[in-house]
């Protein structure tokens, strides 16, 4: 171990980020207004690239001088497309603005760039304390997440390596170069990291695997194979910050002694892809990454391998397969990757944001991140926590907060007039949990225990108007559908779940099925070769265990409490309600289902309805006169008036 | 050497061997359908050779299992039958029963197991599920049933195994998923003609050499 030294990788790191630093006091004390606008996927998809054009239109036409900021996302989905106006000249605090329209954009454009003028009628909150206008420190959904992870997200542009670098990256990486790759593994493992993929593997155990395992040309492998539904964790954080997951990589192959690191990621990522490979390229100029890194002498590398998109190439071995240009499918471990991995060598793999959590843990110790959480499961957790909450997006919470004041304290809760039902955590390998489950805390072994799973971050939360066993259908569907093929029990098994599942949908349910799937179930969790399949009966085991009410509902009295089962529900028009000579209903129904009755109100011919739903949308909610039902029978007939007939 | 005991007889047998391979050269038979001899690593696709060993919480095939001194190991046990019945009635629900029409008729494994495990070759409770086709004849040299195979891969693997690369592979995903070959190569070049492991090595006649 060689001690500090003036051409050590501190002192060449202090040169670089020196640099960096003067790049970013430059930015921000220029004279001039900076716009920070959110340009990762999610952002884009609502309209941040409109938006950016509308001020890059407005600054021109009215000749105003201010800097455009591209940032990554800070995971307020529900606020795209945001920006942060940092005007210092107009005495405003920097200004956060939500759903920021192109029309939005030229406004505040000419109003407050030109004229002064923040137009608090728009203002979200200040990103500073300040005393003119309310900070969003105080929101809940600010205030109550703890940033490792995502710290930077949303700060830095994830095409300049000197903003990472500007808010102290790549300085664990000199510091960890300076001591020894034992070093950093006792760290990682002091620190108490458990893998964030799901499993919860001891990062530093997996490690300290590899570090020993003989094997000239050991690899390191990011697994970016993010394919739960509803899940995007680690695409927002390489596409907002992919410099942390690299320097993570990096202390990865200093630790193990690896030389070599893949970032196996998605195809259907295009933007990651797009932006991972300008931060290698960068990083190799800047010296953090390629030969002689920071003139220690390590060498590392990273190149990128696209997925095809299965499913089940997130699992490490098929994962493997997928690179050695064979098809995905997973093999019997052990021999576990870390022992005997790609091309027969020791490989670890490790989730995005594991590596994400190593900069700050070496940057401030293994302590400080063990303080962090529980104390089985240390550190912060990312959720993507998406459906019917109010605020949906990415948060990053430390372990051990309650699943209620996740969704509800931070989240903003259900929207308003309906109830809380369930959530599905852990993707098609998790489980759902009711309503009595709310206060378990988010840590690996409670929601274990509670039949749910970590998983990688994807939570999904349901209200009163959804059905457990059409959800239930939905992940089998998907984890069929994904199954590589390869096992009995998870590609014949998983099938007889779903077929059972879809006839108790259409109301085709049948005694004794809710316990064949029980048993189906615990089979298929014991008999599958790979994690896919078991945990694919996951969904179905704890909707049983939890809403077995909704199955038998289905099953013995051909209803769908949910009133999601189209084959089990019916609409019709509460006649007390309609407001006579509406025709909104009538306008938008495809199948002409809807008729005129001779008091000239509406009434659903049930023979031709395909129950779209589309007229309890189209329904003026003054008159709010569309009702569902289930069973269908329970819907009151209104006889259409014969053709012809004067109305 | 390794001393272990299996179904209460001890037997002696090399350290770091098979345990499936030990369990079938001493007479005690275990279903399994998709390991070969030659595969380096255990396939452990059929799901069939579940066996119990002491100290594991719960069957594991006995493929994948390396043989260890003081290993207990019990073949015929109630969470065994269970799982094995049930990875046989699985593949019974997509292997259309025309034994009487199926050239492997007598000598096809799937009717061994099925005799071995008292099962009948209806899948009692679950529903029957066949690919649309019935025959595939798109290999220049041989037929393929897809609602015979149950996808051990033993013909992929063989063939692999012989050729440094498979002229077989694995298609499509989930329930759909068959044996299928790379159209548009070179009939000529196939080496087909003179080898026909893949058809021989075929526990069910899912393979036909035309």
């Amino acid at each position: 171990m060689n001690p500090p030294s003036d051409n050590g990788p501190q002192a060449v790191y202090a040169a670089i980020r020196a640099e960096a630093d003067e790049r970013l006091e430059a930015f921000r004390t220029a004279p001039v207004p900076r716009i920070h606008i959110g340009m990762a996927t999610c952002g884009i998809a609502s309209g941040a690239m409109e938006t950016k054009a509308a001020f890059e239109e407005a600054l021109a036409a009215q000749n105003i001088e201010a800097k455009i900021h591209s940032v990554g996302c800070i995971g307020h989905c529900y606020a795209e497309p945001w920006v942060i106006i940092d005007y210092p000249d107009s005495g405003f605090p920097p200004i956060f603005y939500h759903n920021v329209t192109p029309g939005k954009a030229k406004m505040l454009a000419k109003l407050f760039l030109l004229e002064g003028d923040p137009r608090f009628e728009h203002v979200y909150g200040a990103t500073e304390e300040n005393e003119m206008i309310p900070w969003v420190g105080e929101f809940p959904r600010f205030n109550r997440e703890k940033r490792l992870i995502t710290e930077k997200c949303g700060k830095v542009d994830p095409e300049e390596i000197n903003d990472y670098i500007a808010e102290k990256g790549y300085g664990a990486l000199a510091k960890a170069l300076e001591g020894s790759p034992e070093s950093v593994i006792q760290e990682v493992s002091d620190a108490r990291l458990r893998g964030r993929g799901g499993a919860g593997f001891p990062t530093g155990k997996k490690w300290q695997l590899a570090r020993s395992a003989e094997g000239g040309s050991k690899v390191v492998i990011c697994n970016a194979d993010e394919g739960d539904p509803g899940a995007y964790m680690d695409r927002t954080l390489l596409e907002s910050n992919p410099h942390q997951m690299l320097e993570g990589m990096i202390l990865c192959g200093y630790a193990v002694g690896a030389h070599r690191g893949i970032v196996y990621v998605r195809s259907e990522y295009p933007l990651a892809v797009s932006i991972l490979r300008t931060a290698i390229d960068q990083a190799r100029e800047k010296g953090v990454l390629g030969e002689n890194i920071l003139g220690s002498g390590f060498n590392f590398d990273i190149t990128i391998f696209q997925g095809s998109g299965a499913f089940v190439c997130g699992e490490e071995t098929a994962l493997i397969r997928s690179i050695e240009g064979s098809r995905g499918m997973p093999q019997h471990r052990p021999p576990y990757p870390v022992v005997k991995g790609l091309n027969g060598e020791p490989t670890v793999i490790n989730n995005v944001k594991t590596l994400a959590s190593i900069p700050p843990i070496i940057e401030n110790g293994a302590e400080w991140f063990a303080s962090i959480g529980t104390e089985s499961s240390t550190g912060t957790a990312v959720f993507s926590v998406v459906g019917d909450v109010v605020h949906p997006g990415l948060v990053e919470i430390p372990m051990g907060v309650t699943l209620r004041e996740l969704i509800f304290d931070i989240c903003g809760g259900i929207h308003k007039k309906k109830k809380f039902h369930a959530v599905q955590i852990g993707g098609p390998s998790g489980g759902c949990l009711p309503e009595s489950f709310l206060d378990t805390p988010i840590d690996y072994d409670s929601l274990t225990d509670a039949g749910a799973m970590m998983g990688s971050g994807g939570m999904v939360v349901m209200d009163q108007e959804t059905c457990m066993v059409n959800v239930s259908r939905y992940f089998l569907d998907f984890t069929q559908k994904e199954s590589c093929g390869k096992c009995t029990f998870c590609r014949i098994g998983t099938y007889h779940l779903l077929e059972i599942l879809h006839r108790i949908t259409i109301g085709e349910g049948e005694e004794g099925d809710l316990e064949k799937l029980e048993t189906l179930s615990k089979d298929i969790k014991a008999g599958s070769l790979c994690g896919l399949g078991r945990t694919a009966p996951n969904p179905v085991l704890t909707s049983l265990a939890y809403f077995r009410d909704e199955y038998e509902a289905h099953i013995k009295e051909k209803k769908c409490p949910g009133l999601t089962c189209r084959p089990l529900i019916a609409f019709y028009i509460d006649l007390d309600k309609c407001a006579r000579g509406c025709d909104a209903c009538v306008g938008c129904c495809p199948t002409d289902a809807v008729f005129t009755t001779r008091t000239r109100k509406k009434g659903i011919d049930l023979e031709l309805c395909v129950k779209c739903g589309e007229c309890m949308v189209a329904c003026p909610p003054e008159y709010d006169a569309v009702r569902k039902v289930s069973p269908p029978h329970l819907a009151p007939v209104v006889d259409r008036p014969p053709e012809g007939e004067k109305k | 050497m390794a001393k272990i005991v299996i179904d209460g007889a001890e037997i002696e047998t090399e350290e770091g061997a098979n345990l499936l391979k030990v369990c079938l050269d001493n007479d005690i038979y275990i279903p399994n359908l998709c390991r070969l001899e030659t595969d380096e690593t255990p396939h452990a696709s059929c799901r069939l050779c579940f066996v119990e060993v002491a100290g594991y919480k719960s069957p594991v095939p006995s493929c994948t299992v390396a043989v260890t001194d003081e290993m207990v190991v019990k073949t015929d046990t109630e969470p065994v039958r269970r799982l094995q019945k049930t990875g046989l009635r699985f593949l019974l629900s997509t292997h259309k029963i025309e034994c009487k029409d199926c050239p492997a008729n007598k000598q096809c494994e799937l009717q061994d197991i099925a005799k071995f495990l008292k099962v009948g070759l209806k899948p009692k409770g679950l529903k029957q599920r066949f690919h649309e086709t019935d025959v595939d004849e798109r290999h220049p040299c041989f037929t393929y049933y897809p609602n015979r195979c149950v996808l051990c891969g033993k013909c992929i693997r063989v063939c692999r195994q012989e050729h440094g690369q498979s002229t077989l592979t694995f298609a499509r995903r989930g329930i759909d998923t068959v044996v299928s070959c790379f159209q548009g190569d070179d009939i000529e070049k196939l080496p087909c003609e003179d080898y026909r492991a893949c058809a021989a090595i075929c526990p069910v006649g899912a393979l036909e050499v035309k």
